[in-house]
Order: C-alpha cells, then sequence, then structure tokens
C-alpha cells in the first residue's frame, strides 16, 4: 500500500502542470457544489424566515365538539352531522396545559392567546381587524413585532393596541392617536395605538392587531380560558413530530406550521431538487475529468505498466496505483475547492440578516464535508475504468523493442 | 506446481497466434534444456522464435502446448498471481530498449522489484540497490532521474534492476542492441563477471555475434526450433 501511494503520488507530480489543471478542475466541480448547498440551503433559510418566522411552528387548540354519528359509514347510508355552534372553542384549562407543552422537547415559547375578529374605526374610516390578546411580555413570542416595528413601542398595557402599517395606512392614524374597536361579539373600546409594525406579509400587515389578554378577554366576553396557544420551537424541521407529542401529551389538537404552509414545502422540497441536480450535474462531470484523464494516463504509460508487470508487479498493485491516483486527486480537488466555496462565501450575510434582492446565501450550508467525502468517492470511482484497464496491459505487447 | 530437478527444460513447446482466421504457430515442438550458472547465447534470424521463447521462460506468455519447469516446478497452467510472484523472485530481465521508469531515480529504479514485492522500500533494499549500482559502476548516478541518463548508462541500471532480487535466471533479449560499441562491450563485460562471480544463469538472445562468442554455450533456432546447441 506505501509503496503504492509513492507510485501513484510520483505518477501526479510528474506532470505538474497537467495535475494542477486536472486538480483546478475538480475543485471549480466542488466549488459549484458547495455554492449551490449554500445558495439553496439559504434560499430555504429566506423563504422560512420570511413566510414562518412569524408564525406558530405548532398551533394547540380544543379539540373538534361536532357530533358523531353512531351509523358508522356503511353502503347506502347517507349522514349528516351538523357542526357543532352551541359552545365556543375555547381552551377552558389552558393554565393547566402550558406546563405540560413547555416540558416537551424543543419547545421554546408557549404564549396563550384570545383570538377575535372586528372593526377598528376612526372617524367614518373603518378597517375589519383580526384580533389577538395576548400577555404584554409574550407580544414579540411568536411573531417579531419589536423587530418589525415603524414606529412607537411594543408596551402593551390595557388600553393600547399595536396595529399592522396597512390598517393604520388605511384609517390614517399615527401613534398616540385614539381609535375605538368593536368587536365580533358587539362589545367597544377605545384604545391608543401603541405601535405600528410591518412584517412584511400584506395579510398579517393589513389586519392583525395585537391588544393585551385582559382587553381581549372583555371585547370578546371570555372571561376565562383561551383560544389557542401557540408554540415556537429550536428547530421548525421537527413541528411535525412536537405537534404529536403535545397532541399525545395533552389530548388537545395541535396542528405544525407545515400543514398549514404544504405549498411552501412543496415549493422547498422542488428546490431542493434542482440544487441536487446541479450538483448531481457538478459530480457527473468530477468524475468523467478524472476518469478521461486517467485513462489518458493508462495509455500514455502502458509500456511502464508493462515493465511493473514484467518485474513482477501484480494486477492488483497497477490498480491500486490508478485508484490511489483518482483517490489523491479527488481529495486534494475536494479540500481546495471546498476551502475556496468557504472563503468565498464568507463577505455573504446570513440569509436571516439579507435585506432585499441580496443573495440569500447561507455559508453554514455549503456541506463542506459532503461535497469532500462525493468528490473523493466519485473520483475513486471513476479511477476504477482507467486502473481495471491498466491491469489489463500485456506486458509482451508494450515492451517489445 | 510440481516438484522436479534441473534449472529450467522445456519440451515439445508449441506457441501458435491467432491473426484473423489464421493460425500462425512460431514454436514447433521445441525442447531445450539450461543448468544452473549457464551462458547461454540464443541465436536465429528474425522470426526464428527467439523473443517468443524469451517470453514463454520469462512466465510472460503461455505456450499453446507442452511442458516448461524451472527450478523443479510445472509453469504450466499456473495462475496469473502464482507466475507474476515467481517471475519477480526468479527471473530477471534486460531488454533492447531499457524500459526504465523515466520518472523514478536509478536507485528506485534498481530497487523496484523488491519494492513492489514487499509492498514498501526498505533500508536493506536500499542499501543492496546501491551496491549493485556501484557494482555496474554508476554510484554517482544512483539520485539522477532515470531519464537524463545515457543510453548505456540505462542499460547499466537495467543490469542492475534484474539482478535485485538475486535470480536464478537473467533472460536479456538483445540487450546491447541500442548501444554503441564500447557500452554494449561494457555491458556484456558486466553480464560475464556477473555470471562469472554470481553464478546467475544468462540467456541471451542477440543478433551480434560478438556477444555470442562471448557465451559459453550457443543455442541457434530456426523456424521455431533449437536446430543448432
Amino acid at each position: 500500500m506505501l509503496y503504492s501511494i509513492k507510485i501513484a503520488a510520483r505518477y501526479l507530480t510528474a506532470n505538474r502542470a497537467q495535475t494542477a489543471l486536472l486538480v483546478l478542475g475538480v475543485a471549480v466541480g466542488v466549488y459549484v457544489f458547495v455554492f449551490m448547498s449554500a445558495l439553496i440551503g439559504g434560499l430555504a433559510v429566506l423563504l422560512l424566515d420570511r413566510t414562518v418566522g412569524n408564525v406558530a411552528h405548532v398551533t394547540i387548540e380544543p379539540a373538534d365538539r361536532d357530533s358523531v354519528s353512531l351509523f358508522g359509514t356503511a353502503p347506502g347510508t347517507l349522514v349528516a352531522v351538523l357542526k357543532s355552534t352551541q359552545q365556543r372553542p375555547t381552551l377552558q384549562s389552558a393554565s393547566a396545559f402550558i406546563p405540560i407543552v413547555e416540558a416537551i422537547a424543543h419547545v421554546t415559547v408557549v404564549a396563550g392567546e384570545i383570538l377575535g375578529s372586528g372593526f377598528l374605526i376612526k372617524g367614518e374610516a373603518i378597517a375589519p381587524v383580526a384580533v389577538t390578546g395576548i400577555a404584554a411580555e409574550q407580544v414579540s413570542a411568536i411573531a417579531d413585532i419589536e423587530g418589525r416595528l415603524v414606529a412607537g413601542s411594543t408596551d402593551l398595557s390595557i388600553g393600547t393596541a399595536l396595529i399592522g402599517k396597512g390598517v393604520a395606512d388605511k384609517l390614517g392614524v399615527r401613534v398616540g392617536q385614539s381609535v375605538t374597536i368593536r368587536s365580533e361579539r358587539g362589545v367597544e373600546q377605545t384604545l391608543t395605538v401603541g405601535g405600528i409594525f410591518a412584517l412584511g406579509v400584506a395579510g398579517l400587515d393589513d389586519a392583525a392587531t395585537y391588544i393585551n389578554v385582559r382587553a381581549a378577554r372583555v371585547l370578546f366576553d371570555l372571561p376565562e380560558g383561551l383560544s389557542r396557544l401557540e408554540v415556537k420551537l429550536d428547530n421548525l424541521q421537527l413541528a411535525p413530530q412536537v405537534a404529536l407529542d403535545i397532541a399525545a401529551a395533552t389530548g388537545l389538537k395541535a396542528t405544525p406550521w407545515t400543514v398549514r404552509n404544504q405549498q411552501l414545502l412543496d415549493g422547498l422540497v422542488a428546490q431542493a431538487r434542482s440544487g441536487d441536480l446541479i450538483k448531481g450535474f457538478a459530480l457527473v462531470t468530477i468524475i468523467i475529468g478524472v476518469a478521461s484523464a486517467l485513462l489518458l494516463s493508462t495509455y500514455r504509460r502502458q509500456s511502464e505498466i508493462g515493465i511493473m508487470r514484467a518485474m513482477g508487479a501484480t494486477r492488483r498493485f497497477v490498480v491500486l496505483v490508478f485508484v490511489l491516483q483518482g483517490a489523491l486527486i479527488g481529495l486534494s480537488g475536494g479540500l481546495i475547492g471546498a476551502a475556496l466555496g468557504y472563503v468565498s462565501l464568507l463577505p455573504f450575510p446570513l440569509p436571516e440578516a439579507t435585506n432585499g434582492g441580496g443573495l440569500p446565501i447561507d455559508i453554514r450550508q455549503g456541506a463542506y464535508g459532503t461535497a469532500i467525502l462525493l468528490t473523493f468517492i466519485g473520483a475513486v470511482l471513476a479511477a476504477i475504468w482507467p486502473a481495471s484497464a491498466a491491469s489489463r496491459v500485456d506486458p509482451v505487447k508494450v515492451i517489445g523493442p | 506446481m510440481t516438484e522436479t530437478g534441473s534449472l529450467l527444460t522445456v519440451s515439445d513447446l508449441i506457441k501458435q497466434f491467432e491473426e484473423g482466421d489464421e493460425s500462425v504457430t512460431v514454436l514447433k515442438g521445441l525442447d531445450l534444456m539450461i543448468g544452473r550458472g549457464d551462458r547461454v547465447a540464443l541465436v536465429g534470424p528474425s522470426g526464428s522464435g527467439k523473443s517468443t521463447l524469451l517470453n514463454i521462460l520469462g512466465t510472460l506468455m503461455r505456450p499453446t502446448s507442452g511442458a516448461f519447469e524451472m527450478l523443479g516446478l510445472s509453469l504450466i497452467g499456473a495462475k496469473d498471481v502464482d507466475l507474476t510472484e515467481f517471475r519477480n523472485q526468479h527471473i530477471g530481465f534486460v531488454f533492447q530498449a531499457h524500459h526504465l521508469l523515466p520518472d523514478f531515480t536509478a536507485l528506485e529504479n534498481v530497487m523496484f522489484p523488491a519494492a513492489t514485492r514487499r509492498g514498501r522500500e526498505v533500508a536493506s533494499d536500499r542499501r543492496r540497490a546501491a551496491e549493485l549500482l556501484n557494482r555496474v559502476g554508476l554510484s554517482d548516478r544512483r539520485d539522477f532521474p532515470a531519464g537524463k541518463l545515457s543510453g548505456g548508462q540505462k542499460q547499466r541500471v537495467a543490469v542492475a534492476r534484474a539482478l535485485m532480487n538475486q535470480p536464478e535466471l537473467v533472460l536479456a533479449d538483445e540487450p546491447t542492441g541500442n548501444l554503441d560499441r564500447e557500452s554494449a562491450d561494457r555491458v556484456m563485460a558486466l553480464l560475464i563477471e556477473i555470471n562469472g562471480e554470481d553464478g546467475t544463469t544468462f540467456l541471451i538472445s542477440t543478433h551480434d555475434e560478438q556477444i555470442a562468442d562471448s557465451c559459453r554455450r550457443q543455442i541457434r533456432m530456426l523456424d521455431g526450433l533449437v536446430v543448432d546447441d
């Protein structure tokens, strides 16, 4: 093995310019692999951050109270089940569930909310709003209201409302001005606009209104209980499993964000597949490049291979010499390409910090180890054909006078 | 491989080559015995089968039929890996074109047969290779790349390489064919010296009458058969 490595290394260093070009070609392929991994990964982070960053990873709601048919679904039987409207779906013992949910792995935040709809009124201007009543200290626990404030503060005292920029524009109100809120239950309150936020999602900015949870109890006539619990995780990819864990632990209906964002997930999967395809092409290019270079080498060194065989080198030894050349090329090209990729990605800000228009490249997702490993394996596989051809060289045919 | 007696015997050796639809018989039932320590010249016109015989005796080529024994072992039907090992340990080669590895130094070329057997280079092999280079008068060229040596020097390195594993038999196919007279004489003197001192058996294929005359025994081949011994 040691001697095979020496021969392989000597063959590679004998023609330095050619070897350098070959390694450079491999490094460029690895660079493309790393860049695509960082770009596709960064795009996914950006899309998830922009789309899911301000929503709950798991939403906990009361289980359905709809009636159940005792007739089952026997053939020929038509059963109509009426949706229950007798009671509002609320979590009556929400405070008892919160410590249970908080104890589940990966859960970082549990925020109780009272939800309702209504209208904000300023003079003759009226805007329909989706109202969220939440504890003052948790106002930025789910959506990053504090980070997206365009005016005012997140101080959510009882007489204060935080409203989306779209709502503020529609009503023409500024921070410090008073608005009237009329709930779906017909209750009215006068609130002061304490802050205006812009989450960047029109559906939220044009309707979202946050008020103190105690004010919401009055507004929506809900003296006890909560509408839902919203949960944030340390890893949003784990939401489906954590939702199952929560449902099992509480008996409540727990819905991961993935259920409500299936199209986004489909898009991310398609995007990842496109990236994989491009990375696959880069690997195929590397394999073809290494195989053709080593194949040429076997033809050029036929007489040397023949003399080695005549001097007692086994076929296995010859195979090893050429496979090791492939391995050395793959390893060095992989390391250089990955290093170049890392260095060239350093100037890019992380996707979370990317402003509109910037390339959302995530240096953390360069898949450097995978790139090096796959390149190494690819180069070794690419060397097998030339190595096999070399081992079949007939010494008699190539060492004649 | 089965045990027998002499260094090398072949009997009724036949070698045919298929060329398209035709079959060409190059060796036609050849018989030959070579004893230990012999210095034998193999002479004959081109196409008489000298190189084919050397290739078979060097285990680089398999005969179509016949018997071939060396060092008491029958080599007919042996596996390729066994023949490779046998060749490495018991047979040395000197070719008309030296066939050194150009990217390796003279010393590394000489060491090759030992290193490839062990799978690594060891100090004792390095010492022996240096001694052999000294013996062929190239101690000052040991670290020269083989590609930068003169023709005569390359052939002397090739002789040293052939002796590296202390083989019982050295096969030389026109070893001086590419050399000028002075270099040819020097290489031949070297082969005679080694044969005399070490008892290594040499079988030398040559068209050069002077070299043939310097051998103790001459075997003349014609049309695939030994016609004079």
